[in-house]
């Protein structure tokens, strides 16, 4: 098994932390994991995207061209990584805020209203992990324990009081995901 | 008069000890021009470590500029910095090796034009070290050029119709910024043209080593010398010079500590 | 068993330091590997072996603050990236012509001049062809995986305290940004004060002890017979290090009709490629330098009399690329192919470039 995941919207939404939690909750699958982020001023308030690839095997190429699933959280994601997704892959994205919706007709399509729900949480802060539970029922690469434990480890300890809310906002993604169109 | 002149007999009796050399000079002929201030300011840094015991506890930093082979006379460990950097290799040593006794000893080039970072930045710090500071206003080594702390009107290879302030700058007091900062503990500015002056300087050293190994902080002692061969004078001619102009920009005394 | 990570490259670089038992880190913020420092002041070190962790007021302190302890005998080190580089290239030569050990690291970003803080492989001609003034070399090596990025450090000092020369871990924005699994070694004692003046006595400034002769540490040597012969000793030395440590990996290359030749990121990025080329039915393989000075140029050599063609590939305008033409020795046709200006490659751009420039060239 190898999954190559492009998760892209804009800085503060939370993008670079749900990578690495995935990548975390990976490791305690043991299995091998990168995580490459944009870095730089370009996240302060503009886009920001992370490479994440969890594997059985090692790990060749941190840096991709194409991804298997690729989870985008604005228009400009939206424009930049709808064409990097493999025929056949995964786009799943928050519908909030996107003009131009997806148009590839040979790859799987769901929507999350993760803005939505985690204003319903009363947390902005939950927006990634409604996110990352939406993009675990479509592909349950990882156990739901091992991202409980991911989280764990990815979050500061005077920040773990927080995992409980995580917790329900990961299953609040599972819920609410939408399919548009499969192939 | 002549007969109350007395003869070298007459004052050094015979097995009579009046002077030796500090075991911390090295027997190694001294590069520098007859009359310059180096040899003086080499001899009582290294009396003042001789008589401190520092010797076997002692690392040093030769600079670039006349003194750059000042480790071939300083009888001690020694380190050769890149130019400017003394401060900062002195740094790099203090801080593996908080007990040891480390000193710079830089030109007015080295220390006050291309290393003021360097300079103003460890005395900043308050690094536990002693920086030595030989002022003659000129680059003696290079020839002659003009130096951060060339005299306004002073002649130099580079400024030959004398340092124009408007154009070339004013000579930089960085003895006065040193002392500004709260991590210096001991700032002094001496002389070696006489000997009295020598005996003071030798004096304000030995205070220096001393806050150094008390951890007080960075000591820094200034030596306003001359520079006969750069300045086109004899040696008595320089001392005169000196006394006479350099001493108005630069006087002597404690600034602080 | 030692736990598993998850950490960036920079931030295995600062922890391996302070496993391997490394006395000083001295260093200037730039990214993008400003987390080595941030990640060391935060571990205060002094607390858990003694380290030194200092923020100097610039590269070119830093790298002098690096010259002063090393010449004590002490294990320091210091990290940049590449327009830091440049500024503690004077230090570099000093340090090379004095023959002290210690260990620089370069995570490179683009250049020339202030350039763009993404990654870059551009500062090949800068690290392994010296850089500073002089004839001199330094023992570079080239870490693919945040794993190599810990392991290089014991290695890097190791290296450099037994020929005492400088050694640099020439990393890239990739490998210094990205997070992937890592296993530390165990943490090791730093030498005691007694044990550096046993070891190194016969050259470490560290206060005339013990009746012996006063330590000097320079690289200046005035009367020109005297440079000479310092500088034939230092090319002896080189070779020395040329005969005995070069390394480097190959994938794929028993039945390879093309190869890759890529050092650090782009050789991961190589990878991949060559698993593409493969599932189309091109016999491409990989080299991989690990050292880039010493360069495997006999590796290469040899592999020039199997394949049909050579593509250098960097993240540069193509700098490496001369070093496999040298190696090669007009055996074989040798191409240069690389993004460059902080922009990366992909696996798929890399096949391109191979197909149109080797196979179809």
């Amino acid at each position: 098994m190898t999954e190559e995941i492009i998760i892209a919207g804009f800085g503060g939404q939370g993008v670079l932390s749900m990578g690495k939690i995935l990548a975390y909750s990976g490791i305690m699958e043991d299995k091998e994991v990168s995580w490459m982020p944009s870095y730089g001023p370009e996240m302060r308030g503009g886009t920001a995207n992370v490479a994440v690839i969890i594997s059985d095997e090692r790990i060749n190429s941190p840096v991709l061209h194409n991804f298997d699933t690729a989870i985008i959280l604005n228009q400009q994601s939206m424009d930049k990584f709808e064409e990097s997704v493999n025929p056949g892959g995964v786009l799943l994205y928050d519908p909030n805020g996107i003009i131009h919706h997806p148009t590839r007709k040979d790859i799987n399509i769901y929507t999350i209203e993760g803005a939505n729900e985690a204003s319903k949480l009363k947390s902005s802060k939950t927006f990634n992990m409604i996110v990352l539970g939406a993009f675990l029922k479509i592909k349950p690469i990882v156990k739901m324990e091992n991202v409980l434990k991911g989280l764990k480890k990815s979050l500061p300890e005077r920040h773990h009081h927080l995992i409980p809310m995580n917790e329900e906002a990961i299953k609040v993604g599972f819920e609410k995901i939408k399919e548009v169109q499969t192939v | 008069m002549s007969e109350n002149i007395l003869t070298p007999e007459e004052i050094i009796k015979t097995g009579e000890l009046v002077f030796k050399k500090t075991k911390l000079m090295t027997d190694a002929e001294l590069s520098y021009c007859p009359g310059c201030g180096h040899g003086v300011a080499h001899r009582i840094t290294m009396e003042v470590i001789e008589e401190l015991g520092l010797e076997e506890q002692t690392i040093g930093i030769a600079p670039v500029g006349c003194s750059v082979l000042a480790y071939e006379f300083m009888n001690v460990d020694m380190q050769e910095a890149a130019h400017g950097r003394a401060p900062a290799l002195a740094t790099g040593i203090k801080r593996v090796y908080p007990n040891k006794t480390v000193f710079t000893y830089q030109g007015d080039g080295d220390l006050a034009a291309i290393g003021t970072a360097e300079t103003i930045h460890a005395c900043n710090r308050g690094e536990n070290i002693t920086i030595i500071f030989i002022n003659n206003g000129i680059y003696g080594m290079t020839g002659g050029q003009m130096a951060p702390t060339t005299l306004p009107g002073m002649n130099s290879s580079t400024s030959p119709y004398g340092r124009d302030v408007h154009t070339m700058g004013y000579p930089l007091k960085i003895t006065e910024l040193v002392a500004m900062l709260p991590g210096t503990s001991y700032v002094t500015r001496q002389a070696v043209h006489k000997p009295g002056l020598v005996r003071k300087a030798k004096k304000a050293i030995k205070k220096a080593f001393e806050l150094q190994m008390e951890n007080k902080g960075t000591s820094f002692v200034e030596i306003v010398s001359n520079c006969n061969s750069g300045w086109k004078m004899t040696p008595v001619e320089s001392n005169e010079w000196l006394d006479k102009n350099m001493l108005d920009y630069y006087p002597l005394g404690d600034l602080k500590g | 068993m030692e736990e598993v990570k998850l950490m960036k490259g920079n931030e295995a670089v600062a922890e391996a330091a302070i496993r391997a038992g490394v006395d000083a880190y001295f260093g200037y913020p730039i990214t993008p590997q400003s987390e080595v420092i941030e990640y060391l002041m935060a571990e205060e070190p002094h607390k858990r072996t003694g380290m030194v962790v200092l923020q100097a007021e610039s590269e070119l302190a830093a790298i002098n603050m690096v010259y002063g302890a090393a010449a004590c005998g002490k294990k320091a080190m210091t990290s940049s990236s590449s327009p830091g580089f440049s500024l503690k290239q004077e230090g570099i030569s000093y340090i090379a012509g004095a023959e002290l050990p210690c260990v620089i690291v370069d995570v490179v970003r683009g250049g020339p001049g202030l350039g763009t803080i993404q990654p870059s492989q551009a500062d090949y001609f800068q690290v392994v062809k010296g850089g500073g003034h002089g004839d001199y070399n330094l023992i570079v090596l080239a870490p693919a995986t945040v794993q190599e990025m810990a392991d290089f450090i014991e290695l890097a000092f190791e290296l450099a305290f037994k020929y005492r020369n400088p050694a640099v871990i020439l990393s890239d924005g990739v490998i210094g940004q990205m997070m992937e699994k890592v296993v530390f070694s165990p943490q090791k004692e730093r030498l005691t004060d007694e044990e550096v003046d046993k070891l190194y006595n016969s050259w470490a400034t560290t206060g005339k002890k013990n009746g012996r002769e006063r330590n000097i540490i320079t690289s200046l040597e005035l009367v020109p017979e005297r440079q000479e012969a310092h500088n034939h000793h230092l090319q002896a030395k080189y070779k020395k290090i040329t005969e005995n440590e070069i390394r480097f990996e190959t994938f794929n290359c028993e039945d390879a009709d093309y190869l890759l030749v890529a050092y650090g990121s782009s050789a991961r990025i190589c990878q991949k490629t060559v698993q593409l080329a493969r599932e189309k039915g091109i016999k491409v393989g990989l080299l991989r330098p690990i050292t880039l000075w010493p360069y495997p140029s006999e590796a290469i050599n040899k592999l020039a009399d199997q394949v049909k063609g050579i593509l250098a590939v960097e993240m540069s305008a193509g700098q490496m690329v001369e070093d496999v033409r040298l190696a090669v020795n007009g055996k074989v046709k040798v191409e240069h192919y690389g993004r460059f200006g902080g922009m990366v490659h992909s696996p798929n751009e890399v096949l391109d470039a191979l197909e149109t420039k080797i196979i179809g060239g």
